[in-house]
């Protein structure tokens, strides 16, 4: 009888039941349960949905710079407990990653945090200090380990230089991911422009701050036929148009975050600065097009966003408060609110946090088949825990489920074939 | 009335009937600033901070004269010469506050939402003396008690707000509060002025000011700051002037006895002829009049929220 390094019995794989045989970190097989197996180790995966170990394609991870918010190790133990294995990590550090040597350095602290995952993948800067006037060296970003590059937070204004790095990062394969917003609409805007803003007395963005990049991209990918990623897309009218795109043939992808999935604007109404954060949470009509998106394919993955702030930054009022939501402990609880709303299954959360991601960015995943890499995570999609500060890995408590009950955890997180984490008991 | 209330960040905290006993309030306190004598004793012992952060004078001496009248100990904090010049947080200079038990702060403040912040955090009362964009209801009390003393009611009649309602606390508190009592409300201003979803508020949207001004009850004109046309929303002040500012013209197209009403500062010229500022229609030293007795009002109702009042 053949020995496994780690077996997981009875778990369950797209409705069926399942016991996952793993040997050299790779997947052997999905066996039928019950299966005689001698293994190393042995878990029950009674009552537990395997999925394959998550990809956040868009943190903010702090380090270097920002120690106080956030560093590579706290972003990373919030990315194991929240199932995460690996995390492409924003440039918008300081000095930012717009060299080898900073890309060196997120790679060895995260190595040094956790030499078995999960594992920091950085998003090089395209444009030196993100300043938006001369091109970063993406082929030196790309052979450093960079999976990407991107002038998140701050968009280039410049149309032509934009232009160039897309054509230059093209020849190294990397992809540019756009944060899409017009740095002169809603300038100074804190909240999305309407009803809500005009009451509260708060400055606006409108959405066609976000959808008039959105056009630019897209007209600029069909006319250079260069791939380009449209960053956490919050409202209908860019929806609408990255559809259209998709249906021309424009290689275009994009994401939006759970946050953007579940919450709208009234959120907003009592000044609720953990609910402040870039794009603005807008209308429920566009929280009802951003999941429709999702299930069709229009929006290719989702991504937590993740943008940690230490709690004192926060506790100011909404116009001196900066965006972000912290999201990587809660991005799969959250999601697993839209699977018991009906919006989602677990089949669109393999898709939607790690299969699309890793086909757009080139990264590896686990989709079950003999040979692939035992990446995956064991989830109670129905357990239910209380989102405390001390349950909360991060170091950034922003978020509104601070103090709120949430359901849905990650109960074992194997990566390599190793368990990295487990609230479960072995044999 | 029993005060139930222990802040008050904007108007519709209120309902019509604590509107009105405010206002009937006041009208006793109008009497007692005619008195030559003008001093009550009913506040003795309570403080009063008044903690302005953004340049203000007769909100602040409003409610300074209204604390002391009262026998209140008012206490003056200003950003410039504060912690809050130095870096001190809001919550940190709120706190440091609260550790000096005041009854109440009064607060003006650069950022909506300023008023809540202190409202959540603090235990003793908070009075919004204007935040950022969001709210001012004293001056939407004072506005609406002015033309409660002549008129009465607010059933029938029709009041036009002019000039920057974007950007105008005075405008939300007062759309929310005359509405409230019954009157049909009006806003008027170039389309760049006007909130981005005026549409959704209950009023009236008018773009040329003789016609928001027909027949109108009252106009309120607002300040306009001269940053506006710094930053894009407007091609020049003599234009604004020229097209948007109260004249004349406009109010004869008003009823006859139409009243005229400006929060201050008046630009004089810009949002308002000079001459109407002056007019016998104008009531704007009405509004600095009413606006000691119903601040006396609110420091009296807010200050003693524990006891039954009659």
């Amino acid at each position: 009888m053949a020995h496994f390094d780690l077996v997981v019995h009875n778990v369950s794989w797209q409705d069926e039941v399942y016991d996952i045989l793993v040997k050299d970190g790779r997947i052997v097989e999905l066996a039928q349960a019950g299966s005689s197996t001698q293994a190393s180790r042995t878990l029950d995966g009674e009552g537990l949905v395997v999925l394959p170990s998550l990809i956040d394609a868009h943190v903010h991870l702090r380090e270097p710079g920002q120690e106080y918010k956030e560093d590579i190790a706290s972003g990373l133990t919030a990315a194991a407990h929240g199932g995460f294995g690996q995390v492409m990590a924003m440039a918008n550090t300081s000095p930012v990653n717009d060299n080898a040597s900073v890309t060196r350095f997120m790679l060895d602290k995260g190595a040094q945090a956790f030499p078995y995952g999960p594992w920091v993948r950085p998003v090089g800067a395209l444009t030196m200090g993100l300043l938006g006037q001369e091109l970063a060296p993406a082929g030196e970003l790309a052979q450093a380990g960079c999976v990407a590059i991107s002038n998140d937070g701050l968009p280039v204004t410049s149309t032509e230089l934009f232009r160039r790095g897309m054509e230059y990062a093209a020849d190294f394969g990397l992809k540019v991911i756009d944060h899409c917003e017009d740095p002169w609409l809603g300038h100074g805007g804190v909240m999305n422009e309407g009803a809500i803003s005009s009451r509260l007395g708060l400055k606006g963005i409108p959405t066609v701050s976000e959808t008039i990049q959105v056009a630019r991209d897209i007209l600029l990918a069909a006319y250079l036929d260069l791939p380009v990623h449209l960053a956490h897309i919050s409202c209908r009218e860019s929806v609408e148009l990255i559809a259209q795109a998709k249906e021309k043939g424009v290689p275009v992808t994009a994401e939006t975050c759970p946050h953007y999935l579940l919450w709208d604007e009234t959120w907003v109404v009592e000044y609720n600065t953990s609910v402040r954060v870039n794009p603005p949470l807008r209308t429920r009509d566009d929280v009802l097009a951003l999941r429709q998106a999702v299930r069709t394919g229009v929006i290719d993955i989702l991504v937590t966003d993740h943008a940690p702030h230490a709690a004192h930054e926060k506790n100011v009022t909404f116009a001196a408060a900066p965006n972000g939501i912290s999201g990587l402990d809660t991005a799969l609880a959250l999601t697993c609110e839209l699977v018991r709303a009906g919006e989602l299954d677990f089949m669109d959360i393999a898709r939607l946090w790690a299969w699309n991601t890793a086909d757009i960015f080139s990264l590896p995943t686990c989709k079950m088949g003999t040979g692939d890499p035992a990446d995956f995570i064991l989830v109670d999609p129905d357990l239910a825990w209380i989102a405390t500060a001390d349950a909360l890995k991060s170091k950034g408590k922003n978020t509104p489920c601070l103090g709120q009950e949430l359901s849905g955890r990650v109960m074992t997180h194997v990566l390599g074939g190793r368990v990295i984490l487990s609230h479960q008991d072995f044999s | 009335m029993h005060w139930r209330h222990k802040d008050l960040l904007e108007i519709s905290q209120l309902t019509p009937e604590e509107i009105t006993h405010v206002f009937t309030t006041a009208a006793r306190f109008v009497e007692v600033n005619q008195r030559p004598v003008k001093k009550v004793p009913v506040l003795k012992g309570k403080s009063v901070v008044l903690f302005f952060s953004e340049p203000s004078t007769r909100t602040k001496t409003s409610f300074d004269i209204a604390g002391k009248r009262l026998s209140a100990d008012t206490f003056s904090l200003a950003k410039s010469g504060s912690a809050l010049q130095k870096g001190e947080s809001l919550n940190d200079t709120a706190l440091t506050l609260e550790a000096m038990s005041p009854d109440a702060i009064v607060i003006r403040h650069e950022h909506s939402g300023a008023a809540r912040f202190l409202a959540e955090r603090l235990q003793c009362s908070i009075i919004n003396a204007g935040d950022g964009w969001h709210a001012h209801p004293t001056q939407a009390l004072l506005d609406g008690f002015t033309l409660y003393q002549i008129w009465g009611s607010f059933t029938g009649k029709t009041i036009c707000i002019l000039g920057d309602i974007a950007h105008s606390r005075v405008a939300r508190s007062d759309v929310e509060l005359l509405t409230m009592l019954g009157a049909k409300v009006r806003v008027c201003a170039p389309r760049t002025l006007l909130p981005p979803a005026v549409l959704t508020w209950p009023v009236e949207v008018f773009n040329d000011v003789s016609q928001g001004c027909k027949d109108v009850d009252a106009i309120i004109c607002l300040r306009l700051q001269l940053e506006r046309q710094q930053a894009g929303l407007l091609p020049d002040l003599r234009e604004y002037a020229a097209i948007w500012g109260l004249a004349p013209r406009h109010v004869a197209q008003a009823a006859c006895d139409v009243k005229i009403m400006h929060p201050g500062p008046i630009n004089r010229g810009l949002e308002i002829a000079s001459e109407l500022a002056d007019s016998h229609a104008s009531l704007i030293l009405d509004q600095v009049n009413a606006g000691v007795a119903v601040r006396m009002t609110l420091l009296h109702l807010y200050l003693t929220r524990s006891r039954v009042l009659a």
